[in-house]
């Protein structure tokens, strides 16, 4: 294979925001070198001359090129792979609104969500307040679908990655329970579908390493 | 009046570079459109109802499609009417666009005041970091007019909305020379170009009126 047409990805094993991209390249069927970034011991030089400005995984390199923040690398997967399993609607009024969503989810739900489980005890209260609205959002938008993009995993899914996998763990090992099937059964339903699905299940990191990780970064500070 | 289904809709507020970006979008386009100016503190029932979410301006309203969250609106503006492209064609360059305007809103912009009007570590240092990220867009506006070339695009509506007729305003009510000639020729130069040009100048808050506001809003930022 020419080598600027080769697709390589560095990611870290427990991100959610590295999964996306290779969630997104497994569904598409797009083949690619993984380079694993430990971001937390050492930054390689090679990623430090890919993503000087964040320094940070995942990044996407592609005919030599390199791309980062997960979100931005699946619009440039999208728009480049353009015929395998579209991510986004075609009508530009829905692709606005997945974006919204997706977002919405990056933007403000994930990190009320990781506060909620392990914030510090003063804002714990407020955080949990605001987790619940945020989820309240999502339950209501996801509606009776199977999936934020339909009948087929699409954007928003690939975004909310963390709500569906890494909360529930997160939830397990902080001992705070945010998202009950009685409270959220819409979007219980939609985890399980997602984590489920064949594609997605192979790319998601263990779910025991992910425990002992939180627990051990974060185990300080969970609230008895 | 009857109601033209093809009617557009703009909720902005006058100091907003978030606002601003999406007229410039609109005139760009030649779109005509209906502004509606909102009290961002006592916000209106209207604002309220169509952007529940995130009860923000700006909020565009099209064939009574609600949209809020300013790129999502340009992108959606730039797919709808397609004179006057604002975004690239090629995936690559496209990512590039989006990717330097999250860092402007998400970086840029709080490093750049919030950050310099608190100034925790001392404003030396505090200018230090945001000259630092200055220097990013220095580069990568240099040879060029403008972000998007010969003529104005995505970044150049994002950037220039924010840096120099809102962060600069601030800048200067402060009494920083935060990006001076000599160490940030580019982006100057840059700035000559925006104002040559007269859809910006058409959209942009005027200079006193948006130095008081960004006063007001150091003020804000220093009481929280």
């Amino acid at each position: 294979m020419n080598q600027e047409e080769q697709v390589q990805l560095f990611g870290l094993w427990g991100s959610p925001f590295s999964k996306r991209v290779e969630m997104v390249l497994k569904l598409k069927g797009i083949s690619y070198e993984y380079i694993e970034e430990d971001v937390y011991v050492k930054k390689s030089d090679l990623l430090l001359n890919y993503n000087p400005i964040h320094k940070k995984v995942p990044v996407l390199v592609h005919e030599g090129r390199s791309i980062a923040e997960s979100l931005v690398i699946v619009e440039y997967i999208e728009d480049t792979w353009k015929t395998s399993y579209p991510m986004l609607p075609h009508d530009p009024y829905e692709r606005s609104m997945a974006r919204f969503w997706a977002k919405y989810v990056d933007d403000k739900v994930m990190l009320t969500l990781w506060k909620a489980c392990w914030g510090p005890e003063s804002e714990r209260e407020k955080m949990v307040e605001e987790a619940y609205e945020g989820l309240k959002h999502l339950e209501e938008e996801l509606g009776d679908k199977q999936f934020f993009g339909g009948e087929t995993i699409g954007f928003v899914d690939i975004a909310a990655d963390f709500i569906a996998y890494w909360f529930g763990i997160a939830q397990e090992a902080s001992g705070v329970m945010i998202m009950t099937v009685e409270k959220f059964p819409k979007l219980q339903r939609w985890s399980q579908n997602f984590v489920g699905n064949s594609i997605i299940k192979e790319v998601l990191p263990p779910k025991q390493k992910l425990m002992a990780l939180f627990k051990a970064q974060f185990g300080n500070n969970a609230s008895n | 009046m009857a109601n033209n289904e093809e009617d557009v809709k703009l909720l902005g507020f006058w100091a907003s570079p978030f606002s601003g970006r999406v007229k410039m979008a609109l005139k760009l386009k030649g779109v005509s459109y209906e502004y509606l100016e909102q009290d961002i503190v006592n916000k209106s029932a209207l604002l309220l109802e169509l952007n529940p979410v995130f009860k923000k301006v700006p909020v565009l309203v099209h064939k009574g499609q609600i949209l809020a969250e300013s790129h999502l609106i340009l992108e959606y503006i730039d797919q709808t009417w397609k004179n006057n492209p604002i975004l690239p064609q090629d995936p690559y360059e496209k990512a590039m666009a989006r990717f330097w305007a999250k860092f402007v809103d998400e970086q840029v912009g709080p490093v750049c005041f919030k950050s310099v009007v608190k100034a925790d570590k001392g404003i030396e240092v505090a200018i230090e970091e945001a000259q630092e990220l200055i220097t990013f867009l220095e580069k990568e506006v240099a040879g060029k007019d403008f972000f998007g070339g010969k003529t104005i695009g995505f970044l150049d509506l994002v950037a220039g909305s924010m840096i120099p007729f809102c962060l600069a305003r601030g800048w200067e009510g402060m009494g920083i020379d935060m990006i001076p000639e000599e160490k940030f020729p580019e982006l100057n130069r840059w700035i000559r170009n925006l104002n040559d040009i007269e859809i910006v100048r058409e959209c942009i808050p005027q200079r006193e009126k948006q130095i008081e506001h960004m006063m007001k809003v150091a003020e804000r930022i220093k009481l929280a």
